[in-house]
Formats: structure tokens, C-alpha cells, sequence
């Protein structure tokens, strides 16, 4: 594994992407999945759209038809940006912001379909969901590494 | 986890308007998929709080099933929870006690 963060940023502030043309191949391929999943409505991607009112089934029916397709078109456009722009070798801070919710898409769907839990240590080769986990695994570190990238571009000081 | 559940009982509509100032809270619910630091760095865009205050926040979510990370008027508790949900935190809302 390579000990330079995977997106390094430039004195002109932007982002250096440091993936192998296998790490952006893998990725190219799971924007159009999930596309394909939201389109159908499959029960996949139900964290994507998580309930605002628990208690009160009438604000929680105003609140979707409020926010609903907003919040999809949201998750879509993470989902085409990093389609479009999974070969570049520089991002803007906005780009990688798109990045980072589009892996933050695609673990809430991987991780709903494996039914990921806290403690996922002890993951047994045999089980015939090893490769989502191994997946699963590869696109947290992607997004640690896309948080720590955008992190240094927070303000220091924030507000109380 | 458990947190207190209201009583069912039927009020008129626009029920949620007679104590305007009891204040909404935004709360964000623990979920085995959320990073640890993607929660923090989510707290610290969204609401402007300093990296101590995020990092606490995100701490009592892991550590206690929730936590409340922001309230006031019923429309800025919506706008927060909308939001959260667009980074695809598990944020709900409900008027404090």
C-alpha cells in the first residue's frame, strides 16, 4: 500500500489523485450500479433517504415529498461526478467533495446489502461475502483518505 | 438503547404550533457504516463547530446511540436534518420535552 495519501493537495490547491489504473477501474465501474438500483427503488439504497420524523408519519410524508427528489438528485450527482471524472489526475476541492459522497453512496449500499455491523473483524475467507467485505474495506479507505484531504481545507478556528 | 416515546393522543391539526418555543432537536443516530472521522469532518462543515466540539459530538453518537447536534425553529431543525441526510447521516428530528 502506498504511504502518500491517495489525494494529496498542491500549492495551487488542488488534489492529486494517486490511484492505479486497477484502483479507478474497480471504481469506475460502481457509480452505474447504484444508478441502476436508485432507479428501481431497491431496498438497497432505503439508508440513502432515511426517515426525519419517526413519530409522526404526516410531517415525515410532507418532509419526503419536500426533500425527496432533491436528496436523490443529490446522491446522483456524487454517483456522475466520480463516473466522469475517475480518470483524472486532478481534482478541485469541490470535485473531491462529490467523491466523497459518492463513496459515502456506495458504502451506505454495499454496507446495507452486506449488512455490515461495528465489529467486523473477523471476516471468514470462506463466507461467500468476503469479496463485498474486501470491497467494502477498499472504499472506507478510499473515503478516510478523501476526508482527510478535505479536512485540511476546513477553517481552523470554526465557531462555538 | 431506548430513549422515551410520546404518548399517542389525538390534538387538532397544527397541534405542533401551540408551544412555538419549545425547540426542535436534530439528533444523529449511531449506524455501523458512518467513518468516524467522515461523521467529525461532516459536523465541522455543516455547522461551523471547531474540531474538539465535532469530534465530541461524533463520540457521543458511537459511544451513546446519539446524540443532539443542533436545534431551534421547527423550519432550521428541517433545513439541518436535510442536510445531514444528504451526507447520508441518520438524522431524525423531534421537539424537545
Amino acid at each position: 500500500m502506498a504511504l502518500k495519501t491517495r489525494f494529496g493537495r498542491d500549492r495551487h490547491g488542488r488534489f492529486q489523485v494517486r490511484l492505479s489504473a486497477q484502483e479507478r477501474e474497480l471504481l469506475a465501474g460502481l457509480p452505474s450500479q447504484v444508478l441502476e438500483l436508485l432507479a428501481a427503488e431497491d431496498p438497497s439504497t432505503r439508508r440513502l433517504f432515511p426517515t426525519a420524523y419517526p413519530d409522526d408519519p404526516k410531517a415525515e410524508r410532507e418532509y419526503r415529498s419536500l426533500v425527496g427528489e432533491s436528496l436523490l438528485e443529490h446522491h446522483r450527482q456524487a454517483l456522475d461526478t466520480l463516473a466522469e471524472s475517475v480518470t483524472a489526475d486532478v481534482l478541485e476541492a469541490g470535485e473531491l467533495e462529490q467523491w466523497m459522497g459518492a463513496l459515502e453512496v456506495l458504502r451506505l449500499v454495499l454496507g446495507t446489502q452486506l449488512q455490515v455491523t461495528e465489529d467486523m473483524t473477523d471476516i471468514d475467507p470462506d463466507d461467500p461475502r468476503a469479496a463485498g467485505f474486501a470491497l467494502y474495506a477498499y472504499l472506507s479507505m478510499v473515503q478516510d483518505d478523501l476526508v482527510e484531504a478535505l479536512a485540511s481545507e476546513l477553517p481552523k478556528g470554526g465557531k462555538e | 438503547m431506548t430513549f422515551a416515546q410520546p404518548v399517542e393522543v389525538d390534538l387538532p391539526a397544527g397541534d405542533e404550533d401551540i408551544r412555538p418555543d419549545r425547540p426542535w432537536l436534530v439528533i444523529v443516530w449511531n449506524d455501523p457504516v458512518n467513518l468516524m472521522s467522515y461523521v467529525t469532518y461532516v459536523f465541522q462543515k455543516l455547522f461551523g463547530y471547531p474540531r474538539d466540539k465535532a469530534t465530541k459530538l461524533m463520540l457521543d453518537v458511537h459511544h451513546k446511540g446519539k446524540a443532539v447536534v443542533s436545534s431551534g425553529p421547527r423550519e432550521r431543525a428541517e433545513l439541518d436534518v436535510s442536510r445531514l441526510h444528504e451526507h447520508g447521516l441518520w438524522a431524525t428530528m423531534q421537539q424537545s420535552d
